[in-house]
């Protein structure tokens, strides 16, 4: 177990140390250079050369990497002497844009993200589940067919067409729902719900459907197991057989994509955030993208990276502990 | 063999392709049996019929904007109402004989012919995408599981790598720091780059279940060569999982792509593409709904289209095996 586990977190540490070696060369390599930017029109060669020491961008290519990364774990210090700033760790730098330190902004705006995701990641297991169990019981009738029919259009919808759809709709035409608005919890929980309603429905009807079908095919799949039919067989009722030993097998790998899921929208669910103009890390990462504005991009990058592996690592790890088939080293 | 329980589950998700599954490794339909299965099932016809028409649509899209009379970057000043801001004259967005889908608030450039335009871009960069994702999927995923070993290693580490980033954000990071000339090249390959291990992943595992068979060995001992042996022994086994992956596929690439172009790095304007006439009608969904509900409405098609179709031919193709 405990070769497993370094195994996996010196796996992870590679995945991540690629992960920001990958974005650095790219943004090194490819963007204009960004004094020129943070300088504006009315500049001077020496105002251009300031700034790059400052920020330390006429260093070597290895060097900066290196204060990068080292500035992740012990924090760093720009310029020197009186007018130095320091950045302490983890730092991500500063916004081209608000010269505010990225990991700040980040920290602001994950409140709002994480709100997103949680409701979403509720909606969308509750549905997904319950909808695929309906339809693994009723498998082959009208019910089942329905289900899957919605699926498939569920999967299919671009999250943004349904955003703008449902937007009109509930909003302008039968004014349902007040336009959204951020209001804290604390202020107006009503409002608060109402607000977050429909980008919650948004970013989780594709994965709903998906868990669905998940849920459906696992249901039906373990059904027909032989240890199933003996349960039956020796006369358990159907609830019994249900519940201690259809349930379980069927719902842990549910449980288990679930963790890699939501691990992957707590980085920010850009399209939905944006669409809404919910103030959250992804509406962040696509205002930088237009705004050319490189650390920022490159901090909601790495937090998204990290926030995959190390979903990815404790599914892992949750699925040995759940799913006795699977026990380390002996997949031979 | 070592997979990681995730690995297993996606596979699973994947239409219930896990490696070393018996009914993958059992003969495939013959490809005449597939089609006449097709032919009976009339979601699959329909879906089929609207793609045709899509891709018919991008391949004479200068025609039909002859036929209709606007190109797709012409401005229509006498279309739009100035004293509201630009809103389209006349009912749904401006929908008449002149502007057969109305035209976009602002400029008033005629919304069928940037559909029509619109469409090429899409197709055009999917099945791109496609083409390029199943090859380096294919090659990828049989030589790491013909050769095993080392190769193997190397690939499935790489491919782990890359399914552990998070595409998303990564893409729209890397296509924003690239310049942008070329878009729509490089669309396809920064989709492709991380698209490929899906299926790639997939094809390993089949192909580790064939070379163990008898076929494969006694075209060993006649002494075909490796290259023989993968292309004219294995491949051919693998054609419906390959057909299968690569349909469920291009909805994800159309949708990708619209994604991307919605927010902004995708196709550069005035270029039209689907994505990016929805995300420009985003500030007028309120006044002017049919600017949105067109592209919306023939995307949504389009992928839905697929995922039927890909859904179909994956059932048809799992029972055609069942029953051979």
């Amino acid at each position: 177990m405990i070769r497993f586990l370094a195994n996996r977190l010196l796996g992870m540490a590679v995945v991540l140390f690629l992960v920001c070696l990958f974005t650095y060369v790219i943004f090194f390599l490819l963007s204009p250079d960004p004094a020129v930017q943070i300088c504006g029109k009315n500049c001077t060669p020496e105002a251009i050369d300031q700034i790059r020491a400052n920020l330390g961008l006429d260093e070597p290519f290895l060097a900066q990497f290196w204060t990068f990364l080292s500035g992740l774990f012990v924090g760093r210090t720009y310029g020197t002497g009186a007018n130095a700033i320091d950045c302490v760790a983890p730092c991500l730098g500063y916004s081209f844009q608000s010269s505010q330190p990225v990991t700040d902004m980040i920290l602001q705006r994950l409140p709002v993200s994480a709100t997103v995701a949680v409701g979403a990641a509720v909606l969308w297991l509750l549905a997904g589940v319950s909808a695929g169990l309906v339809s693994a019981v009723r498998e082959g009738k009208f019910t089942d067919r329905f289900i899957t029919g919605l699926t498939l259009t569920g999967m299919s919808v671009p999250n943004y067409v349904l955003a703008l759809s449902l937007q009109f709709l509930l909003v302008v035409t039968l004014g349902w729902l007040p336009f959204p608005q951020a209001v804290p919890f604390s202020e107006d929980p009503l409002q608060w719900f109402m607000n977050f309603l429909m980008p919650w429905i948004v970013l989780s009807i594709g994965a709903a459907a998906v868990y669905t079908r998940l849920t459906r095919a696992n249901v039906i799949e373990t059904l027909q197991e032989n240890y199933v039919r003996t349960a039956r067989a020796k006369g358990l009722s159907p609830g019994l057989v249900w519940r201690r030993h259809a349930l379980r097998p069927a719902l842990t790998p549910i449980v288990t994509i679930f963790g890699m899921d939501f691990a992957g929208l707590l980085g920010g669910a850009l399209i939905t955030e944006t669409v809404f103009g919910l103030n959250g890390v992804g509406k962040l990462a696509a205002d930088s993208i237009t705004k050319n504005d490189q650390p920022v991009i490159m901090g909601v990058t790495l937090l998204a990276a990290f926030l995959v592996v190390v979903g990815n690592m404790v599914v892992d790890l949750l699925y040995t502990a759940i799913d006795p088939r699977v026990r380390v080293g002996s997949a031979a | 063999m070592t997979f990681t329980p995730t690995e297993l589950e996606a596979e699973g998700a994947a239409g219930g392709e896990a490696t070393g599954d018996p009914a993958s490794s059992s003969p495939p339909a013959s490809g005449r049996r597939l089609a006449r299965a097709f032919m009976r099932d009339r979601a699959a016809v329909a879906c089929a019929a609207y793609i045709l028409v899509v891709i018919l649509m991008a391949l004479t899209a200068p025609l039909l904007v002859k036929l209709s009379g606007y190109g797709p970057l012409e401005f229509d000043q006498a279309a739009v109402d100035p004293n509201l801001g630009g809103l389209p004259l006349g009912w749904g967005g401006g929908i008449g004989t002149d502007h057969w889908f109305g035209v976009e608030p602002g400029n008033g450039r005629d919304i069928f012919a940037r559909i029509v335009y619109g469409a090429r871009v899409s197709m055009t960069i999917a099945l791109l995408a496609t083409a390029l994702t199943s090859t380096l999927g294919v090659v990828f995923g049989l030589i790491a599981g013909y050769f095993g070993g080392r190769t193997d290693m190397v690939i499935s580490r790489i491919m782990e790598f890359l399914m552990a980033f998070p595409a998303l954000i990564f893409m729209i990071a890397v296509l924003s720091a690239l310049p942008a000339e070329n878009r729509q090249a490089l669309l396809v390959v920064v989709i492709s780059f991380f698209g490929w291990p899906y299926l790639a992943r997939i094809v390993r595992g089949q192909t580790m279940s064939l070379k163990q068979r008898e076929f494969v060995e006694s075209a060993k001992a006649s002494g075909a060569s490796s290259a023989q042996i993968i292309f004219k022994e294995i491949l051919p086994n693998l054609s419906s999982t390959i057909i299968v992956m690569t349909t469920l596929a291009v909805p994800g690439y159309v949708g990708t792509e619209a994604g991307l172009s919605f927010l902004g790095v995708g196709v550069v304007p005035p270029t039209p593409s689907w994505g990016q006439m929805i995300a420009s009608s985003v500030s007028w969904y309120a006044v002017d709904p049919a600017y949105f509900l067109f592209p919306g409405a023939f995307l949504f098609l389009l992928v839905l289209s697929f995922t039927v179709l890909g859904d179909r031919i994956k059932k048809i193709a799992e029972s055609g095996e069942g029953r051979a």
